[in-house]
């Protein structure tokens, strides 16, 4: 039962920042958006009884993905300026 | 209805709207960078939905330890197949981001524009 | 409006395709024949006490071998579209970066690389294995980059180091054809004793390779964008 409840809350969590990922003009609030649905995306996986996929998900999804995309923000900035 | 409202389907329907919620983001979007993004989300939704697929209730992870009886293990651990195909999938997802990514700043070295309506080269 | 309405049908028809593929799913009660197989013979075949690594480098092998590819062929494309044209780096301006993340990352990448190690030494019994060592491998360098910017790493090292780890991966794999029943065959050394460090074969070893390969592709994609954010 407390499994359930935690993965509704993850789900609605990740729902509202999956939106916000996607509505938000601000870009840099996107890409932190959407390294965090991976994160709880993460912890989902845990409670799906598949730790291997959750670490996976936490070191690339939340942590390696989201440098690159600042790698290359920061580029197309300082490109600009 | 509410036994319908087990671990699998929840984790399905989050992962269902995800991957709607990407494919939304990368239909309405001008942004490239934001249209990546689209495609990140489009990624982690069908990890979702593979990983749910797997997943047997009251089961516990593949892996073999000291909870586990060897003798027994088909009735005790979920699928690990899926699990096996995400993994992957997950790494080669980074892979093709970075890729995507490079793309978009080279178009941005070349045309000084990350809007999509300035690119219309091979519109006729 | 004509699009706007256009992007709504397709979703539509999307979540429509979607939501009647899985409409009459209930959950899985056993698993199916394969997996069944894979769940009661995998602790004698293959000596893996962690399934998922089983499937992942011995039963379906050949297919890890193509994901490797294509990994490679990823980091390789951005290595050659992202690359440095004017290599002078002499008179680049480096940001400034705090003390505090400076001196913590110099005490957390030597831990964070050894955690990343012991992830892909230990994939056949616990959680973990070559692709998330890798992945942690290249956070821990990715940290480096980050706080650390006036610290050089040989991007020819990462490179060889990663073919290095390629060919081994391709020759183990070969060598199973050579010695046992077929490609990736992790019987070519013993299985040893079930559930301790050298055991389960070859799988240890060809997890240093693929935990070897996938870290350094990942730290030369990190590196290719990194050095090309110098460049004017």
């Amino acid at each position: 039962m407390l499994q359930i409840i935690l993965a509704i809350f993850l789900g609605i969590i990740m729902l509202i920042l999956a939106v916000i990922a996607v509505q938000n003009k601000n870009v840099v609030v996107a890409i932190i958006a959407a390294g965090a649905v991976s994160l709880f995306a993460s912890v989902l996986y845990l409670l799906l009884a598949a730790p291997d996929v959750a670490m996976t998900e936490a070191a690339i999804g939340s942590g390696l993905s989201t440098i690159i995309f600042f790698y290359v923000l920061n580029k197309i900035k300082r490109q600009n300026g | 209805m509410i036994e319908k409202l087990n671990l699998e389907n929840i984790s399905l329907a989050v992962g269902i709207i995800v991957i709607l919620i990407g494919l939304w983001g990368l239909l309405t979007q001008k942004n490239l960078i934001k249209i990546v993004i689209g495609f990140a989300l489009f990624d982690t939704g069908i990890h979702i939905v593979m990983v749910s697929i797997g997943y047997i209730k009251g089961r516990t992870a593949p892996i073999l330890d000291s909870a586990v009886d060897v003798n027994n293990a088909s009735q005790i651990v979920v699928d690990p197949i899926p699990q096996a195909l995400v993994l992957t999938a997950i790494v080669i997802g980074l892979g093709i981001t970075a890729l995507m990514l490079s793309y978009v700043l080279k178009m941005y070295q070349k045309r000084k524009s990350l809007e999509i309506n300035n690119y219309k080269d091979l519109k006729w | 409006m004509v699009k706007k309405g256009f992007i709504l049908l397709i979703l539509a028809a999307m979540a429509v395709i979607i939501v009647g593929a899985f409409a009459g799913f209930t959950g899985n009660t056993d698993l199916g024949y394969v997996a069944n197989h894979y769940a009661s013979n995998g602790a004698s075949e293959v000596g893996s006490a962690n399934l998922v690594t089983a499937v992942v480098v011995t039963y379906r092998g050949l297919d890890t071998l193509g994901e490797v590819t294509i990994l490679f062929l990823s980091a390789a494309i951005v290595g050659f579209f992202l690359k440095v044209e004017n290599t002078d780096n002499k008179d680049r301006k480096l940001k400034y970066v705090s003390e505090i993340l400076n001196t913590a990352s110099q005490v957390l990448v030597p831990i964070i690389i050894l955690f990343g190690v012991y992830v892909f030494i230990n994939g056949h019994l616990s959680p973990g294995g070559g692709f998330q060592g890798g992945a942690i491998l290249a956070s821990g360098f990715v940290l480096m980059f980050i706080a650390q910017p006036k610290k050089e790493i040989s991007h020819k090292m990462v490179t060889i180091l990663e073919s290095i780890s390629g060919v081994s991966f391709v020759l183990l794999g070969v060598a199973g054809i050579i010695f046992a029943s077929g490609f990736l065959d992790n019987t070519i050394l013993s299985l040893g004793k079930f559930g301790t460090l050298f055991s389960a074969g070859a799988i240890p070893i060809i997890y240093i390779f693929v935990g070897l390969k996938v870290g350094s592709e990942l730290t030369s994609i990190a590196l290719s964008l990194k050095e090309n954010q110098n460049e004017a």
